[in-house]
């Protein structure tokens, strides 16, 4: 987040005050809305519409689009956020989406001067600084070199940045959905930094993107050569323009923000060069007032993402819960969840991939006769990190850092079905 | 790959699984029904070429004409090379060399190489002074960061905050919390003005500098900014960063046990996100609320 959020949390509550209309229109509709039909006369015994009539041949439409009834799934985004839409953040709609990969349309966004339009033709990436040669690389160029490919996630540091101080956004997109998980085709950097040639002395990089605020970060150079890839597709098409078209840096595990979109810069240096999003952004401010720098690991995490507010529960009876989770630290070796708030666990079901870096699909069912649930889950990686409930994180950390909030979600499914995001204790 | 193929007929299936590709270049049917009607339902909806299936006999020999065409085309495509073609070997011992892209020249450097880091390198020759950098700085920056760095509307605040960093609402501005005054100059070479970034000259980036420099009361009034005098500047907030710690400062939160029932008594709600109501009102972020 290019603003401090949480910081007007406290403005926005002074404003607000007392109980909102909004939300109640918000959950009204629960149960309701999934009686209506939309015309009987597509129903049985009637023969539909859509059998009658022929439907559109090939070629009409050339690049696929989702159903027209899906026109809902849509990225959102928090207008009071930030200043201006060009530096600010698109959510990704977690509760709408099942399986771990993220389709690319969905995928969050996040820029910082909007969206750059690069001709491919006319890009360029450069690798110099203590480098054996300084090196241009055009598409093509970067197309010809060994590639790989990776599924990973890639998660916002501010993800989940505006709930320090509490319970405030009524929507797994909202308090989770700056993270997506899609698969990379890309040069492992590595490859591209030994083509310049490394000097002996060499131990960061600076990534730099093209876009109108050329974002820069440093990398240290361990990492750029152990996993990290100069991606040019997700999910075996071309980069959307969104997410770095043509290339991007791809930082598995670490802090969305060092994943530089449409790079066109490599430089290797001896030492971090302490840029403005290393420095007065993407450092943790904790209680008391010293900052942690280089926080760049994604700690694990997981959220349930049905039932959630936006995807309330549709029936009583049986009830599959589901949610994602994900570890910046190796793979996720387990996923448990609660339905009274965390004071009693089991273990959920992983199903489909399970790989490093990336997010896994949980399930867990149980019938629901229209009791409050308080549902929670919690993700432990192979490193034997269990992810800690809110409170334990602001314990150390206070409400000030923004970044790195990995803490415990609770939802409350009220008997009507409704879904709201709570505090617990 | 052996989805059309195979499917010719079941006796043929086993020897030309790997032959899918071979009706990947058949032309699309005239009509659905002939090519029902002419080939049978088992074998697909796509007629096969004339020039693979010219006599219009059953389905196995068309298929092994279509094997002996790729065998054939196979050994033309060889025979073109002058010498056997080889696969890439890995060397374990020195870096791999591709031999792709070209030498970047010093002069294509010079326009993108434009950071700077707090030792100095990377600043480049000029210089500004805070006088001249009030004069840039009401016209190209103080719209969104106010005439005083005070920001306007939700844009960053870029003076004040000092002694707030502990408080429950920190200010984090350059003089409160930037570390180093390169990482301001660096930032606004890159990025600034908004909309227009990069189009200030080296003399006008270390003036602007300056004058958010002296907003927060790091360097005086009459000050110069140049590659010389930039080592002298202290930020206030130098000393108030430290590298990740996570690993100790939480090592609590690595647990070869987590509880797993009767962890803690029955919890209650005690935050609610409708009661704050700041969620957008986005009717359409329902299904069927169109």
């Amino acid at each position: 987040m290019n603003e401090d959020a949480s910081a007007r949390l406290s403005r926005r509550r002074l404003l607000t005050g007392a109980v909102g209309l909004g939300a109640a229109g918000l959950g009204g509709a629960a149960m309701a809305g999934r009686a209506l039909a939309g015309n009987a006369d597509n129903l049985p015994p009637h023969v539909p519409e859509w059998t009658r009539t022929l439907g559109d041949g090939v070629g009409v439409r050339a690049y696929g689009q989702p159903s027209k009834f899906e026109k809902h799934v849509v990225r959102r985004d928090v207008q009071w956020l930030t200043a201006s839409r060009e530096s600010s953040v698109s959510f990704t709609p977690l509760h709408e989406l099942d399986g771990i990969i993220t389709p690319n349309g969905l995928c969050f966004e996040r820029h910082h001067g909007g969206i750059a339009e690069i001709d491919p033709q006319d890009h360029r990436l450069i690798v110099h600084g203590l480098t054996d040669k300084a090196l241009m690389l055009t598409l093509a160029d970067l197309k010809r070199f060994p590639r790989v490919n990776r599924i990973h996630f890639l998660e916002c540091a501010a993800n989940s940045g505006m709930e320090w101080r509490g319970a405030q956004l009524n929507g797994c997109q909202y308090t989770h959905g700056m993270v997506h998980c899609v698969q990379y085709t890309g040069v492992p950097l590595k490859l591209i930094l030994e083509e310049a040639g490394l000097k002996p002395n060499a131990k960061w990089i600076l990534a730099e993107g093209a876009d109108a605020s050329a974002m820069t970060r440093s990398l240290p150079l361990a990492k750029a050569l152990d996993d990290c890839l100069v991606a040019t597709r997700m999910n075996g098409e071309m980069l959307r323009p969104e997410q770095g078209y043509p290339v991007r840096l791809v930082v598995p595990g670490w802090e969305g923000n060092m994943w530089v979109k449409w790079l066109r810069r490599l430089e290797v240096g001896d030492q971090p060069w302490q840029v403005r999003e290393e420095t007065s952004k993407y450092t943790d401010l904790l209680p008391d007032g010293r900052a942690r720098r280089f926080t760049f690991v994604m700690d694990a995490k997981s959220v349930i993402t049905s039932p959630s507010p936006q995807a309330p529960v549709a029936a009583k009876g049986f009830l599959v819960i589901s949610g994602l989770a994900w570890s910046g630290r190796g793979t996720v070796r387990r996923v448990d969840v609660s339905l009274d708030g965390g004071r009693n666990w089991r273990e959920a079901k992983i199903d489909g991939p399970v790989l490093d870096k990336a997010c896994v699909r949980f399930y867990a069912e149980t019938e629901w006769n229209g009791e409050e649930l308080l549902l929670q889950s919690r993700a432990i990686d192979d490193t034997g990190y269990v992810q800690p409930t809110k409170d334990d994180l602001r314990k150390i950390r206070g409400t000030n850092s923004i970044y790195h909030n990995n803490g415990i979600q609770t939802w409350r499914v009220a008997p009507s079905g409704e879904v709201e995001n709570v505090e617990v204790g | 790959m052996a989805v059309s193929c195979a499917e010719t007929s079941p006796s043929a299936a086993a020897d030309i699984t790997d032959i899918g590709h071979c009706r990947g270049a058949l032309p699309l049917p005239d009509g659905e029904r002939v090519g029902v009607r002419r080939l049978g339902r088992s074998r697909g909806r796509f007629p096969l070429t004339p020039a693979l299936s010219p006599t219009g006999r059953g389905s196995r020999p068309r298929v092994g004409r279509c094997i002996a065409s790729i065998v054939s085309a196979t050994i033309v495509t060889m025979a073109l090379f002058s010498s056997s073609p080889s696969f890439a070997q890995d060397k374990a011992a020195a870096p791999r060399k591709f031999n792709i892209g070209r030498v970047a020249t010093p002069q294509e450097i010079s326009g993108w190489d434009i950071d700077v880091r707090p030792d100095g390198q990377g600043l480049p020759d000029g210089k500004g002074s805070v006088a001249d950098g009030e004069e840039i700085y009401m016209a190209k920056c103080a719209a969104c960061h106010g005439e005083f760095g005070e920001g306007a509307g939700r844009w960053p605040v870029l003076a004040s905050g000092k002694g707030t960093l502990k408080s429950d609402d920190p200010v984090k501005t350059v003089g409160s919390y930037f570390p180093y005054a390169a990482s301001v100059f660096d930032y606004v070479r890159h990025a600034m003005p908004f909309g227009d970034a990069q189009s200030l000259t080296n003399d006008e980036l270390y003036a602007v500098t300056a004058y958010v420099l002296n907003l927060n009361d790091i360097v005086p009034e009459d000050f110069v900014l140049s590659k010389e005098t930039f080592g002298n500047i202290k930020m206030p907030n130098a000393g108030g960063f430290y590298d990740d710690d996570r690993e100790t400062a939480e090592k609590a939160f690595w647990n070869p046990k987590p509880c797993m029932s009767d962890c803690k008594p029955p919890v209650k709600v005690t935050a609610r996100a409708r009661v704050i109501d700041v969620t957008p009102e986005d009717a359409k972020g329902r299904p069927g609320a169109d």
